[in-house]
């Protein structure tokens, strides 16, 4: 009786784990599938599974019908320039956070906070017109000065420096350390997880991100990806869904990878912060 | 340090201390619990910021030198190595951030985890170590910059009794070889007295008093040195004016209730024993006697049972007199005879 009710639950429990987990390989899945078949089969009714040559020609045409190699090193300077300039401002914001005692200290974490809570729709106009008054309007700065500092960065770091016994900064003072060695040698090190994370999170974010350089840019040379993607939508007419796919395989494999090689320190970072 | 005062939050933790710790000396702060050991400690390290008073190294004040420059180190209760760095990086450290080429710390690194015994473990991490091994990381870290002044805050008190002794004996003989200034908190009497040339024993943030280890034992400046040190405590029996105290070991137990057994006796009392406890060599007797409760320490040769009707007499000179009020010591000398509570008399 105990034992059958146990075998029952586990059951509905992986159940329902394959069902989570199909509801979000699918999209995946057929994105993968579609990138690969022929207009005539991607409007096949009924939709078949596999296609029937895999046309390895989408990509082909995907790359080709754009500066696609242009795209991709904008995305990869945009999201790398945003992650380099985020770190260099979080970690010592996040350090006199955790660390410092200072007038107006929660106030401004407060402010951080709020800040965390805005999405970028709110607040693009502003931004905007103070980047074309300073002439930067389609350049890839545009892209990347004003998410220069993360308030989600901030939060994670702080949390993560808090962990840090005080006895360890203290040793590294008498150890006549600066208070950037003790940041960048001491603390950075022992939030690597966070920093992982947090690394792997500001990444995807702009490799992905469509609205801000839809707004921004307007010339082949500083889009980025995504951009750059639906710009193949309106390529040739009718909408090439082979092609698109083909695309947007392009855009999310050096994702993939690089959560592959990051898994690790990903499950290190929440199994400590669940701790 | 000259009367140095730390405040927290109007709360006096450390209350004007006056104390001259002489060069290459081993000194020993301890003190109960709370009594503001570490904190002067830290405020000697620059961990803590001194809230009045003067702090002087080698007559130079250094009140608002940043911790790196006062040529200090120390030595954390639990360590505080660096998690992420291996043992060579971890006693490098400090040399690199004092500006010493790679190649000078490389080899100043080698000879110390020579010294500590480390040498085949300089590539782990402290978690691939340990308690012991971790210790000496510790150590070799402070030694290697060859400071001025050591500072060391209950080091040995994450350690098992046996790795405790050891370290113990290789302090003091390290503090030897090295001839440093060494600054050491315990709360440990038995650590303070074996360890330290010169004691301060300290309660509530005020110094009681600082003195050689044989010294603080056989002439305890007030009630609270004389009741700190020693294990078990010295008997204390309050009189009119005065508290008289004599050590455990000083007292005479003699079965029965006979009068005169030391000619010279100061103090002489009858009571019952009520409990014992035989440590091995030694053995505890708790009697309860007309003046109070008194502890006697007697060498395990011949054992007195339980409920036995002893009397109780200590030597003149081993007496100690404390002011009824301040509990300060008065001089040595007999009890005079009408001040005994109930009593006979020598
Ligand atoms: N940061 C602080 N803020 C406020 N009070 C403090 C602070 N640090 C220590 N104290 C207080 O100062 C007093 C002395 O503390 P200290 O750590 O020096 O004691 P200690 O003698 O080292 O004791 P222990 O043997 O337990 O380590 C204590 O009453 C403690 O509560
Ligand atoms: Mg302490």
């Amino acid at each position: 009786m105990h034992q059958s009710t146990r075998v029952a639950a586990r059951w509905i429990e992986a159940v329902l784990l394959v069902a989570v987990a199909l509801v979000f390989v699918f999209p995946f899945l057929w994105m993968f599938l579609t990138a690969f078949k022929t207009m005539p089969e991607v409007y096949q009714f009924p939709p078949t599974w596999l296609p029937e040559t895999w046309q390895f020609a989408n990509f082909e045409t995907a790359w080709s019908s754009g500066p696609f190699l242009r795209y991709v090193i904008n995305s990869v300077l945009v999201a790398i320039g945003v992650l380099i300039i985020q770190l260099l401002t979080a970690v010592p914001a996040a350090y006199a956070f955790a660390r410092y005692r200072f007038r107006g200290r929660n106030f401004l974490f407060g402010l951080a906070l709020i800040a965390l809570m805005i999405p970028p729709q709110v607040i693009f106009l502003p931004i905007y017109v103070e980047l074309s008054h300073m002439g930067l309007i389609n350049t890839l700065w545009s892209l990347v000065l004003p998410y220069g500092a993360s308030a989600f960065g901030i939060f994670l770091l702080r949390q993560a420096f808090m962990q840090v016994p005080d006895e360890v900064i203290e040793a590294a003072r008498l150890d006549s350390a600066s208070e950037w060695k003790i940041m960048w040698r001491v603390m950075v090190p022992m939030a690597k997880p966070v920093l992982v994370t947090f690394g792997l999170f500001s990444f995807i974010y702009h490799w992905n991100d469509y609205f801000w350089p839809l707004i921004m840019t307007n010339s082949d040379e500083v889009r980025t990806l995504p951009v750059g993607i639906t710009m193949l939508k309106a390529a040739e007419g009718g909408k090439q869904w082979n092609v698109i796919m083909a695309g947007n395989m392009m855009l999310v494999l050096p994702i993939l990878a690089i959560f592959f090689f990051a898994q690790r320190h990903i499950m290190k970072a929440f199994v400590y912060q669940s701790k | 340090m000259q009367q140095v005062v730390k405040k927290y939050n109007n709360q006096t933790v450390v209350k004007g201390l006056d104390l001259v710790i002489p060069d290459g000396s081993f000194t020993v702060l301890v003190g109960p619990s709370g009594c503001g050991k570490s904190t002067t400690l830290r405020m000697i390290a620059g961990l803590e910021e001194i809230t009045a008073g003067d702090l002087l190294i080698d007559g130079q004040r250094v009140n608002d030198l940043a911790p790196g420059k006062r040529d200090v180190a120390m030595v954390f209760q639990n360590y505080a190595l660096y998690p992420t760095m291996n043992v060579f990086d971890n006693i490098a450290f400090g040399l690199l951030n004092r500006g010493f080429s790679k190649k000078d710390c490389k080899r100043m690194v080698e000879e110390i985890a020579e010294i500590v015994g480390l040498s085949s473990y300089l590539q782990r991490k402290p978690a691939e170590l340990s308690g012991g091994q971790r210790q000496r990381v510790a150590l070799a870290r402070a030694m290697v910059k060859k400071p001025r002044v050591f500072l060391m805050d209950e080091p040995l008190s994450n350690l098992d009794a046996k790795l405790r002794n050891q370290m113990r004996v290789e302090l003091t003989s390290l503090h030897k070889q090295l001839g440093t200034t060494f600054i050491y908190v315990t709360h440990d009497q038995v650590e303070a007295m074996t360890m330290g040339d010169q004691i301060v024993v300290m309660n509530e943030g005020e110094i009681m008093q600082k003195a050689s280890p044989f010294e603080l034992y056989q002439q305890p400046a007030n009630l609270f040195v004389a009741q700190f040190i020693g294990s078990p405590a010295m008997n204390i029996l309050p009189t009119d004016k005065e508290s008289i105290g004599f050590r455990p070991e000083k007292a005479m137990l003699t079965a029965g209730s006979a009068r005169t057994i030391q000619p010279a006796a100061g103090f002489v009392d009858h009571g019952r024993i009520v409990a014992r406890e035989i440590l091995g060599s030694d053995v505890l007797y708790y009697v309860s006697g007309r003046a109070g409760k008194i502890i006697a320490r007697k060498a395990a040769d011949e054992l007195l049972a339980e409920g036995t009707e002893v009397t109780v007499s200590v030597a003149a000179e081993h007496l100690y007199r404390f002011d009824q009020e301040t509990g300060r010591a008065l001089s040595v000398a007999a009890i005079k005879q009408e001040s005994l509570p109930s009593g006979g008399l020598g």
